[in-house]
């Protein structure tokens, strides 16, 4: 487009004001073609978060993405394609898909108000030119064709009528359908309010999850939770006050043969929870049972606590060579495949710098040796048995740096070894204690808890999106298969007989409204005076219809 | 391990697989058919079949939609004639009872699970869920939209996918896992499956309307071949949308409805950016441009046949693609799925 600085007497053809500019762009952004092209634009967009990980999705798997593409993570980085659903490029999409939207729909609810309050528009003058009409004659007077064809029309018809000529000559136009409109513009509308509804849920709610021993308790504020996402708007003030405990035992029913055998069917945590913790515990409300599961979440007033995962905490104590308890207590240790051999790391920090014992290796639900391999048979913790590296060293607690409670620093750590220079393994089964090399300490294997995995989430007015999208659905349903549809009738004089003309006019587009004509023709000259026109008088041409 | 009706469950499942099969096998015979009933017909002018339809009750019947193939009342070659009835409605047949052999491997692959459930946990299930949609909606629109002209593509195309489903995608019947026994999975999956399955036909309608509207363009003389058969443009065109402006609601209501509630019940919120939810959203704004494109001038046609093709691509790329080559999905139901969906930050 030109620029328009030098807008006034000497302007050259083809220049455009700034008025002018503004208001070209904002048909050329409300036009049909362009929400085309932004909708598809936006279809595009998506494509880069469904293949590559996002960061808000999965961290972890977005770490190590970026690990093994050293070259690639700064171009994607400054792309924003780790987390592309809150890049700018992707908000210009929708936010102009957005206006575009408005654009076109508020215009058009205007036009729609007045349509819907206006009658039928008159019979076009020459109804033959209509690709589906159909003609034929008769005896009768044209008043009294036209008086049957309003009473036919009427039904699921507005309809409006006008007579001209002496002898009754005239139209009547009958209009169905108009309700299309409507569901087409409650579709788009309800987009809005989805909108709406999505972005209050994200920008005030939140999401956590909390990894819990059976056994123990939570009580909902921030410092509890293992992980948190909240949204942009989201007050930590208006978290609820609830707490709970995860009663033992833990159930898990494990299936025993078949294809998936050794893997859990179900499994559920028993619940006691108080919807109110605050103060002393005499203020606090009564507590409550639920019995959690998957598919199954509790809901305490807004909030609500969902049981996504299980696994096992082995318990164990390390001790350094004086016999001091460095480290005690159940260890959250993560399954790694579906029969819940799982991975886990022990971090004891020593009573004097360098003295740190690190243990890294695996659990064993149900440990057995297999030509001389070690296998775990399955997910049930019929034989549990550990077997893990030991380390000694600086685990690098100390020094300020976060680290993951799942991984082993090894930078300031050496392996111990046995004596004689082979590897040394933990291998524990509950009740046994192992001695260190070099006299380094000891490691007891005492038994085995499970733990739970809790995602508590809050999404406030979720049920405003809900029902945008159900809104949505029922105006899309209207648009589609409402079908708007326009008939006239005109009957008028013609060598002493009346020529009696019928036309139809699908809005839509898509029907064939032959069998709509024929119908109406049909019910016209069967309801005459009893003598209906001969066959051969019928006239119809369908070449509209017929490709 | 056998239930009321005295069938082991192993037997079910012994069942079911032979059905699937018997169900190919019968499939691929009705191909024959229809390729014997459509070579015949080279032999007849297409101008002669066409005008020898005969004349449907109704003046009302969709035009062109008794575009089957159709001979001269009193043509010249009466053999050819009745090679084409013939092995049209031997087709036809066929393709009903391999249809309802398919449908008993579906009943069989729900009831040899322990306990019974709806046969869709895992790909091998999917597929032939959806292949059956497939010929179903085929065989129920077959009269209505007169769909004849699609049955050697429609048996082609479940020939093929069974194929796929047996050989590679096979996996022995197992309980469901525990994210997926919920009414959600009913409820949620079905309409993803009878979507999927609409929208094939749709993309199938689609794609005869390019290779048609290419054969027009190019002005090749197409005589006896099974282009110059299909219906014409206007009414592939219609049967096209009409499928679609079926299959997007149901789509809505899977991917948008019904899908966000199970998630939010299931996995603690509604969206989450999950992959296959990314590709479901991708599939169902490239259908919500196809229906705006068949009201935009310019777009009308070729180009709104061919977003039906991007479409139907998106759609099974996400069915298939995003389980084997994304490792993030939360449903990755075509390896084993893990009992725990574990998320670390």
């Amino acid at each position: 487009m030109t620029t328009t600085e030098d807008r006034g007497s000497d302007r050259r053809a083809g220049e455009l004001t700034a008025w002018e500019l503004l208001r070209w762009t904002w048909r050329q952004l409300t036009s049909m073609r362009t929400a085309l092209v932004l909708l598809l634009l936006l279809a595009l967009g998506a494509i880069p978060g469904s293949v590559i990980p996002q960061s808000g999705v999965d961290a972890l798997k977005t770490q190590n993405w970026q690990d093994a593409h050293p070259h690639l993570t700064p171009i994607y980085e400054k792309l924003g394609l780790f987390s592309v659903y809150h890049s700018p490029w992707f908000a210009a999409i929708y936010l102009l898909l957005m206006v575009s939207l408005v654009g076109c729909i508020v215009p058009r609810l205007f036009v729609y108000w007045r349509s819907f309050r206006k009658d039928p528009p008159p019979a076009p003058r020459n109804l033959t030119r209509l690709p589906d009409h159909a003609a034929y004659t008769t005896d009768e007077e044209p008043g009294v064709v036209l008086d049957r064809a309003a009473r036919r029309l009427s039904r699921g018809h507005r309809v409006s009528t006008s007579s001209s000529g002496e002898e009754g000559e005239g139209w009547v136009a009958a209009e169905r359908g108009q309700l299309r409109e409507a569901g087409n513009l409650l579709f788009h509308l309800s987009v809005l309010i989805v909108l709406v509804g999505f972005g209050v849920g994200s920008l005030f709610g939140y999401k956590g999850g909390v990894i819990l021993v059976v056994g123990n308790s939570f009580s909902n504020t921030l410092t509890q939770y293992d992980d948190f996402d909240p949204g942009s708007l989201f007050d930590a003030d208006n978290m609820e006050p609830f707490c709970f405990h995860v009663n033992p035992p833990f159930k898990v029913e494990w299936i025993d043969s078949g294809p998936r055998q050794g893997m859990a069917r179900g499994f559920e945590a028993d619940i006691t929870y108080r919807t109110s913790c605050r103060g002393d515990q005499s203020s606090w409300s009564a507590p409550e049972d639920y019995r959690l599961r998957v598919n199954h979440p509790l809901t305490i007033g807004g909030t609500q606590v969902f049981l996504i995962g299980h696994g096992y905490a082995p318990v164990i104590t390390v001790r350094d060579a004086q016999g001091h308890k460095l480290y005690d207590g159940p260890t959250i240790f993560l399954p790694e495949s579906s029969n819940f051999e799982s991975f886990g790391v022990v971090k004891a920090q020593g009573r004097t710098p360098g003295q740190d014992i690190g243990l890294e290796g695996l659990f064993y639900p149900t440990f057995a040796l297999i030509n001389g391999d070690p296998v775990n048979v399955m997910g049930d913790d019929r034989n549990p048995t550990i077997s893990m590296l030991a380390y000694v060293g600086d685990l690098g607690l100390s020094n300020g740096v976060p680290q993951s409670v799942y991984a082993l620093d090894k930078a300031g750590l050496t392996r111990l070894k046995k004596p004689d220079g082979k590897m040394f393994r933990v291998d524990l089964q509950p009740g046994q204690t192992v001695q260190l090399p070099d006299g380094k300490g000891s490691v007891t294997f005492h038994g085995v808890e499970h733990w739970t995995r809790l995602q508590l989430s809050r999404t406030p007015d979720v049920w405003v999106t809900l029902l945008g999208v159900v809104l949505a659905l029922i105006g899309l349903l209207g648009s589609l298969f409402i079908r708007p549809r326009r008939i006239w009738v005109r009957a008028r004089r013609s060598d002493g007989r009346t020529l009696v003309e019928v036309a139809a006019l699908d809005r839509s587009g898509g029907g064939d409204l032959t069998p709509v004509l024929s119908s109406v023709v049909d019910s016209l000259q069967a309801a005459g005076d009893g003598a209906p026109a001969p066959a051969e008088e019928v006239r119809r041409t369908e070449e509209g219809t017929r490709a | 391990m056998t239930n009321d009706l005295g069938i082991s469950n192993v037997a079910w499942e012994h069942l079911s697989n032979q059905a699937i099969g018997a169900a190919g096998i019968v499939y691929f015979l009705a191909l024959l058919a229809h390729l014997v009933e459509w070579s015949a017909l080279r032999a007849m002018p297409v101008t002669a079949a066409r005008t020898a339809v005969p004349a449907s009750a109704t003046a009302g019947a969709p035009p062109l939609a008794d575009c089957s193939p159709a001979t001269p009342p009193d043509g010249p070659d009466a053999s050819t004639r009745f090679r084409v009835e013939m092995f049209g409605r031997l087709a036809l047949m066929l393709t009903v009872i391999a249809c309802a052999a398919h449908f008993v491997a579906l009943v069989g692959r729900g009831m040899a699970a322990d306990p019974n459930r709806v046969p869709w946990g895992n790909m091998y299930e999917f597929t032939i869920s959806g292949s059956f949609v497939v010929v179903a909606g085929y065989l129920l629109l077959r009269k209505r939209f007169g769909l004849a002209w699609m049955g050697p593509i429609v048996t082609a195309l479940v020939v093929v996918l069974l194929m796929v489903a047996v050989l590679w995608l096979y996996a022995p019947v197992e309980p469901l896992s525990e994210a997926l026994n919920s009414y959600w999975l009913v409820i949620h999956v079905m309409s993803a499956i009878i979507a999927t399955g609409a929208f094939t036909l749709g993309g199938i309608t689609s794609a005869l309307y390019l290779v048609r509207a290419r054969a027009e363009r190019r002005g090749v003389d197409a005589a006896g071949t099974y282009v110059a058969r299909l219906p014409s443009l206007a009414v592939l065109d219609r049967v096209s949308y009409r499928i679609h402006a079926f299959a997007f609601p149901v789509w809505t209501f899977a991917v948008l409805i019904s899908g966000p509630i199970w998630a939010h019940q299931a996995w603690s919120s509604y969206w989450n950016w999950d992959p296959k939810e990314v590709c479901a959203f991708i599939t169902w704004v490239v259908y919500a441009a196809y229906l705006h494109a068949r009201a935009t001038a310019g777009w009308r046609g070729r180009n709104a046949a061919i977003l039906a093709l991007v479409g139907v691509a998106t759609l099974w790329f996400n069915f298939i693609g995003i389980n084997y080559f994304s490792t993030t999905s939360q449903h990755s139901y075509a390896s084993g799925a893990s009992a725990v969906s574990l998320r670390d930050r």
